[in-house]
């Protein structure tokens, strides 16, 4: 098949600036650590309450871990629990969180914390809190009539 | 092309049958576009909605209207004149095949709006689980897509009996195009088909307690990205072989094009995870290979923009222009038929752009479920495939209704485009900038209890109902013009432009008839990219969701 | 209508193939505008905790 010599530029162009995102993007992801969260545990959505480490919601100091803090949130149609908690700046913190009913979305405006919370799944996702002050965790998947009341935040402080 | 086969014009008995699916299609535009205007009111934070609605029911509706139902009746609708116009005029049996079709879409179309307008239903055109609709509203659209796979069979027999009667010959590109875009369609919705049938139905009709959620999503998901080409690839269909003959000029290269078209078949499918890249329960390197897989889909569009430059360039040349950019003038910006699906290219790139981004992997974090996404789709679906659907309206439904688009209605479409255009500047582009913000999309007016980065976007969701008014505005005058040119235009004959290849272009391979080769493949790389992760997901899954009614 | 002079181009040999400089200035500048605006979001991912 015939084709132009310019097209064949432009795909050889077009390919080769493709095969540079997926390498930067994997190099992050693989390398890098920078995974999209993609936790594969399970847990009863049933019994959620009554489970660790969702039995006790909010930020908890843990030792001998990669990450110094573990932060738990429950989300349930239409709130989140914690409704507010602080953070101290340059924490390195695992996000942990699950639904107790339908599918709710999990993200903290303006920063990289963004998870669809479903139900029977954990998902969870480790970062560093280096900028101050108060950020917004909105619910960014339909759950019901309630849907853009369900909120709650994250105060990261000095 | 081959002409030998070629209708001067479109049979009045499949001219019916095409126009048939158009109704549908422009009074679900009428009632999503209505839908669509109260919901960038409401999250203005200036209006409000009576208390015997909801923004989520009006959400609901405008996505299964216009996403589902607009698309699914246009393009089977224009894939029929397609095929009727290049392959010969349908026998009794395959017109037949696609009244039942759209008797059957209709059904179900009917089913579903109800549903949703007794608010029994308010679940979303996604309607993931678990939350719970009507059993109703999942069979009626059952049945759209049950109908649109009879469609699609007139099409397999229109496309096999012309194969029979011309041995050894390629098929008419139109028909071609048109059957990939069918097979692919069909391939996809067996995803939905059968979260619907084997996990939805029963368990919204109380036969199963309990539904696993993660496998009904990547089902849908397996659907929902082929969808967007579903809707895309007709819109290629006219800008690789329709606008070449508006503007006057040829088809770059048959070859190319469907090539570009069994890419798409290939490669649209087995990419669901990059709309499920923040989700628990999948492993992050199943995720990035189908990024990988998604990426490579980008191949036929680069394509795909070169052959359409191409084209202008050479015809602009023809007419004698010089320089780098001169025959950019020398283009028939007066004509309706080629400025509007014109505006609807240009607003593929940004869309393109964006749809990059969506699924580079981590990336998605940024925008994933922020309004953003709502402003990308509202480039690509709601403006490349809509204003080349409008485009393709301005000459079609005169060719069917035996009238003209007249010099006074060709202006106002062109002015329609122009409407339309403006006014997704400041949608989509106050969507895209509010979601970078971290706005989430789906979402009704909220304060969230008086927080500083909420109010930040209040003035972008503003600036969205604005766009949303012009819209508006562009969806009334489309109507306006859509009526004229069924009932009112004065008669006459409409051209049913077809491209010719540009002269003595060497011959199409027949490799690309070959549906065994190239269906085997598309299965084989469904399978390598689902297999696994799908045994996974059964092995690992959690005890299931019962049903909620948040609605 | 149908304009036959580009067609005899295309099916001459490869030195005079039609120009298509513009063709290929227009998505040098497409291919442009996708890099800028996919590093625009990777730098605010960077940026983001």
């Amino acid at each position: 098949m015939h084709i132009h010599k310019f097209e064949k530029i432009w795909l050889i162009f077009g390919v080769t600036t493709l095969i540079i995102f997926l390498t930067v993007i994997g190099v992050s992801a693989f390398y890098l650590g920078n995974q999209p969260p993609s936790c594969l545990a399970t847990v009863n959505p049933e019994n959620v309450d009554t489970t660790a480490p969702f039995n006790e919601p909010g930020l908890k100091k843990v030792e001998g871990k990669e990450w110094d803090y573990e932060l738990v949130f429950v989300a349930s149609a239409f709130s989140y629990n914690p409704g507010k908690v602080e953070v101290p700046l340059g924490a390195k913190v695992k996000v942990i969180a699950t639904t107790k009913d339908v599918i709710h979305g999990f993200e903290v405006a303006g920063t990289n914390i963004n998870m669809m919370l479903e139900p029977g799944f954990i998902s969870e996702y480790v970062t560093t809190f280096d900028k101050a002050g108060e950020f917004l965790i909105v619910c960014n998947e339909y759950c019901g009539v309630g849907h853009h009341t369900m909120t709650s935040k994250i105060e990261v402080i000095e | 092309m081959n002409t030998n086969s070629m209708n001067p014009k479109v049979d009045r008995r499949d001219g019916k049958l095409t126009m048939a699916h158009f109704y549908v299609a422009f009074i679900a535009l009428a009632i999503g576009g209505l839908a669509g205007l109260l919901q960038t009111l409401v999250r203005s934070g200036k209006f409000q909605l009576p208390t015997w609605t909801g923004y989520y029911q009006i959400l609901t509706l405008h996505g299964v209207v216009l996403g589902l139902v607009l698309t699914t009746f246009f393009i089977m609708g224009f894939q029929l004149a397609l095929v009727s116009k290049t392959s010969g005029t349908f026998t009794r049996k395959q017109r037949l095949t696609g009244w039942i079709g759209f008797w059957t879409m209709t059904i179900g179309t009917i089913m579903t709006a109800i549903m949703i307008l007794t608010n029994q239903a308010s679940v979303l055109y996604t309607f993931y689980a678990p939350l719970q609709a009507h059993a109703l509203f999942y069979l009626g659209l059952t049945l759209v897509i049950i109908g649109s796979w009879i469609d699609g069979a007139a099409i397999i027999m229109a496309y096999t009996s012309w194969r029979k009667a011309n041995p050894g010959k390629p098929s008419p590109l139109l028909t071609f195009m048109s059957l990939v875009n069918t097979l692919m369609w069909i391939v996809a919705t067996i995803g939905v088909a059968a979260t619907v049938l084997f996990q939805l139905l029963p368990w919204s009709l109380g036969l199963v307690d309990r539904v696993d959620v993660l496998v009904s999503r990547t089902l849908f998901w397996y659907f929902g990205h082929p969808l967007v080409y579903f809707w895309l690839l007709p819109a290629y269909m006219a800008w690789y072989a329709i606008v070449p003959k508006i503007i006057g000029g040829k088809i770059f290269s048959d070859s190319l094009a469907r090539m570009s078209f069994i890419l798409f078949l290939l490669f649209s499918i087995p990419v669901g995870f990059h709309h499920q890249l923040m989700e628990p329960g999948i492993d992050p390197a199943w995720k990035f290979l189908q990024v990988i897989l998604t990426f490579l889909v980008v191949i036929p569009s680069l394509m795909t923009a070169f052959s359409l430059f191409a084209t202008f360039e050479m015809y602009g040349r023809s007419k004698g222009s010089t320089g780098l950019f001169g025959w950019v003038k020398k283009l028939p910006w007066g004509d309706a038929r080629f400025a509007v699906p014109f505006i609807g290219m240009l607003a593929f790139i940004p869309a393109g752009a964006g749809g990059i981004i969506n699924a580079s992997n981590q990336l998605n974090q940024v925008v994933h479920n922020t309004i953003w996404v709502t402003g990308h789709f509202h480039l690509t679906l709601a403006t490349s495939v809509v204003l080349t659907f409008f485009g393709i309206s301005y000459w079609l439904v005169p060719h069917l209704t035996g009238r003209v688009l007249t010099k006074a209605m060709n202006k106002l479409a062109i002015i329609q485009g122009v409407v339309w255009a403006i006014g997704m500047t400041f949608m989509s582009g106050a969507m895209h900038a509010a979601g970078l913000l971290g706005a989430p999309r789906r979402s009704s007016f909220s304060t969230y209890g008086g927080s500083e980065q909420a109010a930040e976007w209040i003035p972008y969701q503003i600036a969205q109902a604005v766009g949303g008014t012009i819209l508006f505005l562009g969806i009334i005058l489309m109507l306006y013009i859509f009526v004229n040119l069924a009932f009112f235009a004065p008669k006459g004959e409409e051209e049913f432009p077809v491209g010719e290849v540009a002269d003595q272009a060497e011959k199409t391979p027949m490799v690309f008839e070959n549906w065994k080769l190239w269906l085997g493949i598309t299965v084989l790389l469904i399978l390598f990219a689902y297999t696994i992760p799908f045994i996974d997901m059964i092995q690992n899954a959690p005890i299931g969701s019962k049903g909620y009614k948040f609605f | 209508m149908a304009q036959p002079e580009i067609g005899k181009k295309t099916h001459t040999k490869v030195e005079d193939q039609p120009s298509l400089k513009g063709t290929l200035a227009s998505v040098f500048l497409l291919g442009f505008f996708l890099i800028v605006t996919w590093l625009g979001v990777f730098f605010l991912f960077v940026d983001r905790f």
